[in-house]
């Protein structure tokens, strides 16, 4: 993410007009994307085995993955209006909507590490069948998703203290974070109906 | 607090590694000793180690990918020694716990280290120049690729003098390299390694693919990209597609190892088959990956050297574009005796054979490429025609092995060992010598010895087909492969030919070195420099440059009009570089030192990990994160190359060509 | 049409394997069986048919390499010249066509060479049923009908077919004699099938063609193809051996061993091979007629073999 074009003097040259940036990272999203349409694949092929186990439809519970959902979508939803003041070049907004954001996102992230706790607890840890090694892993991948969106937040936040424009780099970064952010939300939604919705079914 | 670390883990008990420790201790000292005496330690560092020209990335890569040859080949003849050797009784030289690491590396390194690293090379020293480009679109990512690639090779030769490497194949499939069965460190090893260089590779191929998409020069269109950039974009294609396979498919066995989690164990309801499926689907786009940009070398070498623009070039892009999309379609074939229906075996059969079609059409064009033309007899070009004739023998072979009914005999046998042998030497190989051979003045400003490149093909070549035929032989004759010792008397005198060819191989690579040492020696002679920047009447931008390149490649960013956009500028007189225009003040990324960090930091992770130091892990995780950050929040990052710095240099050049010209 | 045109290639395909064989013996392009003889005969037949695009391939290469080459200037030189649509048309459609006939061989062959599919006998013969398991580093052959078990030795009577199912109690390994034809992998808490005939009588090699670890180079077995006469006579000798196979003596067997002797089995313990793929499955195993997974039904079902 070196090409920045914050300096802008009159050594235009027509090549670089354009930051590949955003691009670029939506590219490796794409990346992403398959490594996480792998991990469904395995979780498909191994949803079945329990070992004699539990199965999912004794384990979940709709009311805390409601709320964990719920958090997730709004938090999206707030990003959204973080993008719109950056925008608009409000930084304090900016800031203060990315707070929310990353506070809704460590409530979701609590909610999922209480979930495995408790699950660990009573025995049904990511070890004790394939099916759970499947789902725990494919949920904690999002979820480890998400703990980097966290730290990533944090650091826009900090870097966007104190300054009073939102020079180019910055909003290219902020652009990524939402890219990001909105994927895991999609992310979300696969993993809520396919993994959670269908066990209980 | 060293986790399962201890002395005992140092295997002085086996002279062949406390030997080869000691050389490459001896070598490294020395080596390191002459940096210091020279004070080179800063240049190293300012100039290369934490360099984000793509040029210089592309030096290291191939650095890189020859001391993996030298480690790779040292094991394969290391086997090939030992299978003359362990006959009838004779146990040979190499216990099974040695062997079997030896082939094991020997895979990992070829594919990982040598090859991916030189066709990284390749495509960090082409692909910029060819489409008219300054650098590639991350020039950052590009260094950091280049040190995760880098780290996890230290991490592989790490295993040869503390601990030990995987003893599961190239591919480690459970439950062999489960815990249960492979309870040591050398599966870890393998995991680390192969998951740290694929975070390199991953972001080569984002890197390339973006820089292809938005970095072309004006008036390049998709149908006027030169060939090589077609085959580097599809095959970074391929690796955004199935690199992320292959780090689920290690993830998943690591979590398995790490967590006693049951994706591929025998029991707790793990399915060993989901491996397979999982890292073919990764697997055979990957030899594709490898090949296609050799295809690429090929497509810009025999036209040059044909003094012929290449037949056939919207077929040769069809080709290469097919050949990307069937690669998907085709991994069972490497598991056809797994027991799937008929039909299923059918559709992968054909879908494999299929494949053969384009590929065929490609070497159809290349002869018809030199049809009608005046070839030079260049090093290159026995390179080149010497792939047409291994290559069409090993796709005659691996069509063999896609039908399922012959490959349930020749599964597995020596004869697969040949038959992908003479696709990835007689293919792959070739092609990036050959690829070497043609870009080598570009890239240092002086060509590479003649004599000493003609020696190496012939010793390769001729050693190709000493060492693999006789594969095929003992193929056919039901010899498995990875068998430590044997008492069939039919396959002996069949290895002992297979071991000559290693050692005739050998020769080739000392030729290799050879023609390195010689080069460099006399690269001050006037026949050797490339003044020009065109030693080969080239056809495309990357011959519009001087040789070597300025660090900014394009003073004035060409306009392209046609395909051989050179070429077409050359004929019409056109001045490509606009030799003394209006120069403007050049945009550059700084240097950073963040790459090498991030991959330091990494090989601590990965070490750490490996031998279960759990603070040590930490650091190396915190280290990498926080690395990320503080470039995130470095704002130093750029620079301008002020107008008069490039007019100076262009004008140097100009005054160089017309110096050449007036001779 | 198409088969008299098989046959004929198929005809120049054995004349050119009698050439190789003069040179060395290849136990491959040299059958004892009929599923051996199927894939020999694909393998030269394919051969043949691509050769046809290989060999001008490579000699036209080589050809062109020579005849333009820049000395000789008495060669035409077209500078400019990249493209013909009749040459395209060509280079596109010989090798299509070359496929398009071995994918309908393909697709026979995967139909009448399928590994799981049963061989057809003469009227009067039952086929041998024997159970395979892949040990480290050994093969157990357990033959349910005459209730006995060897190791590391198969002997089996000429002109029957033999119905194999096979698994693993370690690590993947793959199932092979040369001689007879086609391979199957035997995984773990999986049975795959395999079904292998013996035309002529001998002692042919088995192996395992799928790397499974240290002891992996001696895992390797005799195959005794013998008359049914010398067949009773062998398992006659098998039943004198005083070794009994069972959940006691199970576990001494299956543990890690290298360049096993071979062991004969006077007794095996009925479903033992049930038990052995069922312990990776909770006790369940899959039904072969309705694919379903049922309950082990054993008297070592409640047996721990695991080590």
């Amino acid at each position: 993410m070196a090409h920045d074009t914050t300096v802008t003097t009159s050594g235009h040259d027509e090549h670089h007009h354009e930051s590949p940036v955003v691009f670029g990272f939506w590219v490796y999203l794409m990346t992403d994307c398959i490594i996480f349409g792998s991990l469904f694949a395995t979780f498909a092929v191994l949803r079945n085995q329990f070992n004699g186990g539990p199965s999912g439809h004794e384990l979940f519970e709709l009311s805390g993955l409601g709320l964990e959902t719920a958090l997730l979508l709004i938090s999206s939803i707030t990003y959204g209006f973080g993008m719109i003041a950056a925008h608009k070049n409000e930084i304090s907004k900016v800031i203060m909507w990315l707070g929310v954001t990353f506070l809704l996102g460590l409530g979701f992230v609590g909610l999922e590490v209480n979930e495995f706790a408790h699950m660990i607890h009573e025995g049904a840890g990511p070890d004790r069948s394939a099916f759970l090694s499947a789902f725990f892993t494919l949920v904690a991948t999002h979820g480890l998703h998400v703990s980097c969106g966290l730290i990533w937040i944090v650091t826009l936040m900090v870097q966007l203290m104190g300054t009073t424009a939102i020079p180019e780099r910055m909003m290219n970064k902020l652009t990524c974070l939402s890219l990001f952010w909105h994927f895991l939300d999609i992310v979300w939604i696969c993993v809520f109906s396919y993994v959670y919705l269908a066990s209980m079914i | 607090m060293l986790g399962r670390l201890s002395l005992s883990a140092i295997p002085l008990d086996v002279p062949i590694l406390v030997g080869t420790f000691l050389g490459v201790a001896i070598v490294g000292l020395a080596v390191l000793g002459l940096i210091t005496y020279y004070g080179k330690w800063g240049y190293l560092w300012k100039e290369w180690f934490t360099s984000v020209d793509h040029k210089r990335l592309a030096v290291m890569y191939i650095i890189l990918a020859l001391v993996a040859l030298f480690r790779g080949f040292a094991d394969a003849i290391m086997m090939r020694t030992q299978l003359a050797l362990a006959y009838a009784g004779n146990p040979g030289y190499l216990p099974p716990h040695h062997y079997d690491q030896i082939f094991s590396a020997h895979g990992t390194i070829m594919i990982f280290f040598l090859a991916m690293a030189f066709m990284t090379g390749l495509f960090n020293f082409v692909v910029p120049l060819q489409i008219g480009a300054r650098d590639v679109a991350f020039p950052f990512l590009n260094n950091l690729s280049f040190w995760m690639t880098a780290i996890a090779f230290i991490l592989v030769n790490v295993s040869l003098f503390i601990g030990e490497f995987s003893q599961c194949g190239w591919l480690a499939y459970p439950p062999l390299s489960e815990a249960q069965f492979s309870p040591g460190v050398g599966v870890d090893y393998y995991i680390w390694a192969i998951q740290l260089s694929g975070v390199g590779t991953l972001l080569t191929g984002v890197n390339f693919f973006v820089t292809i998409v938005k970095m072309r020069a004006p008036g390049m269109t998709w149908m006027k990209m030169p060939v090589f950039t077609w085959t580097a974009f599809c095959s970074s294609i391929l690796i955004m597609v199935s690199f992320p396979v292959l780090t689920v498919a290690v993830a998943l066995l690591g979590l398995d190892r790490y967590f006693g989690m049951h994706f591929f164990t025998n029991d707790g309801g793990g399915n060993q088959m989901m491996y397979l499926n999982l890292i073919w689907a990764w697997g055979h786009p990957e030899v594709y990956i490898l090949v296609i940009p050799a295809f690429g070398v090929f497509s810009e070498v025999v036209p040059a050297f044909s003094q012929k623009p290449l037949f056939g070039y919207g077929t040769m892009v069809y080709a290469t574009c097919a050949i990307m999309v069937l690669s998907f379609l085709v991994w069972v074939h490497h598991f056809f005796t797994m027991g799937a229906g008929p039909d299923v075996n059918a559709f992968f059969g054909i879908a494999t054979m299929v494949i053969s079609i384009p590929t065929g059409v490609k070497l159809f064009n290349w002869m018809f490429t030199m049809y009608k033309g005046r070839i030079q007899y260049h090093a290159c070009m026995y390179w080149a025609v010497g792939f047409m004739v291994t290559f069409t023998i090993g796709g005659m072979t691996g069509v063999m092995m896609a039908i399922p009914g012959a490959d349930f005999v020749l599964h597995n046998s020596l004869f697969l060992i040949a038959h992908f042998h003479n696709v990835i030497i007689g293919g792959v190989y070739f092609g990036y010598v050959c690829g070497m051979n043609f870009w080598f003045p570009k890239v240092m400003g002086f060509k590479l010895n003649e004599s000493w490149g003609k020696r190496a093909f012939w010793f390769w070549f001729v050693g190709f087909y000493f060492a693999f035929v006789p594969l095929y032989v003992v193929g056919f004759q039901g010899m498995t492969r990875r068998l430590n010792h044997y008492d069939n008397p039919a396959w002996h005198p069949w290895l002992l030919i297979a071991e000559v060819g290693a050692v005739l191989i050998l020769f080739g690579i000392v030729c290799q070195l050879m023609q390195l040492f010689v080069s460099i020696r006399d690269r001050n002679l006037a026949e050797n420099r490339d003044f020009t920047g065109d030693p080969w009447n080239g056809r495309t931008l990357e011959w519009s440059t001087s040789s070597p390149p300025p660090v900014y490649n394009f003073a004035i960013v060409p306009h392209v009009h046609e395909l051989d956009a050179y070429m077409h500028d050359k004929e019409n007189g056109v001045d490509t570089r606009c030799a003394g225009g209006q120069y403007e003040a050049i945009h550059m990324p700084k240097n950073t030192a963040a790459g090498f960090l991030v991959g330091a930091f990494s090989l601590i992770l990965g070490f750490a990990a490996i031998w279960y130091i759990w603070w040590l892990a930490a650091i190396g995780l915190i280290g990498v994160i926080g690395t990320v950050i503080a470039r995130s929040a470095n704002k130093d990052i750029d620079f301008y190359i002020p107008a008069e710095e490039v007019a100076r240099i262009e004008n140097e050049h100009t005054r160089k060509l017309m110096a050449q010209a007036a001779e | 049409m198409k088969n008299k045109l098989l046959a004929r290639v198929a005809r120049l395909g054995g004349l050119s394997s009698a050439l190789l064989l003069a040179g060395c013996e290849l136990d491959v392009l040299d059958p004892k069986g009929p599923v051996g003889e199927g894939v020999k005969s694909l393998i030269l037949t394919s051969t043949v048919a691509m050769l046809i695009v290989v060999v001008p391939t490579i000699i036209l290469s080589l050809v062109f390499a020579w005849q333009y080459r820049q000395s000789n200037t008495s060669a035409e030189y077209l500078p400019k010249w990249c493209h013909s649509n009749k040459i395209e048309l060509v280079i596109w459609g010989v090798p299509t066509l070359i496929i398009i006939f071995l994918a309908v061989i393909t697709y026979q062959t995967c139909h009448s060479l399928d590994p799981y599919k049963p061989l057809e006998a003469e009227a009067n013969t039952k086929p041998l049923h024997v159970e395979v398991v892949a040990l480290d580093w050994k093969w157990l052959f357990i033959y349910p009908e005459q209730g006995i078990a060897t190791v590391n030795q198969l002997a089996i009577p000429v002109n029957t077919p033999v119905d194999f199912v096979i698994t693993s109690d370690s690590v993947m390994n793959s199932f092979f004699i040369p001689r007879l034809g086609s391979m199957i992998y035997a995984m773990a808490g999986m049975q795959t099938q395999l079904h292998l005939l013996a035309s002529e009588p001998g002692d042919y090699l088995g192996e395992s063609a799928n790397y499974s670890g240290r002891g992996f180079s001696d895992m390797k077995f005799r195959t005794l193809a013998v008359s049914g006469d010398e067949f009773n006579a062998w398992v006659d000798k098998v039943k004198s051996s005083s070794e009994q196979l069972d959940s006691q003596t199970y576990p001494k067997l299956a543990a890690p061993s290298e360049a096993n002797p071979v062991e004969y089995f006077a007794h095996v313990e009925p479903g033992m091979f049930n038990t052995i793929v069922a312990k990776y499955n909770n006790g369940m195993i899959m039904d072969k007629t309705t694919g379903q997974m049922v309950q082990v039904q054993s008297a070592m079902s409640d047996m721990n073999m695991k080590e």
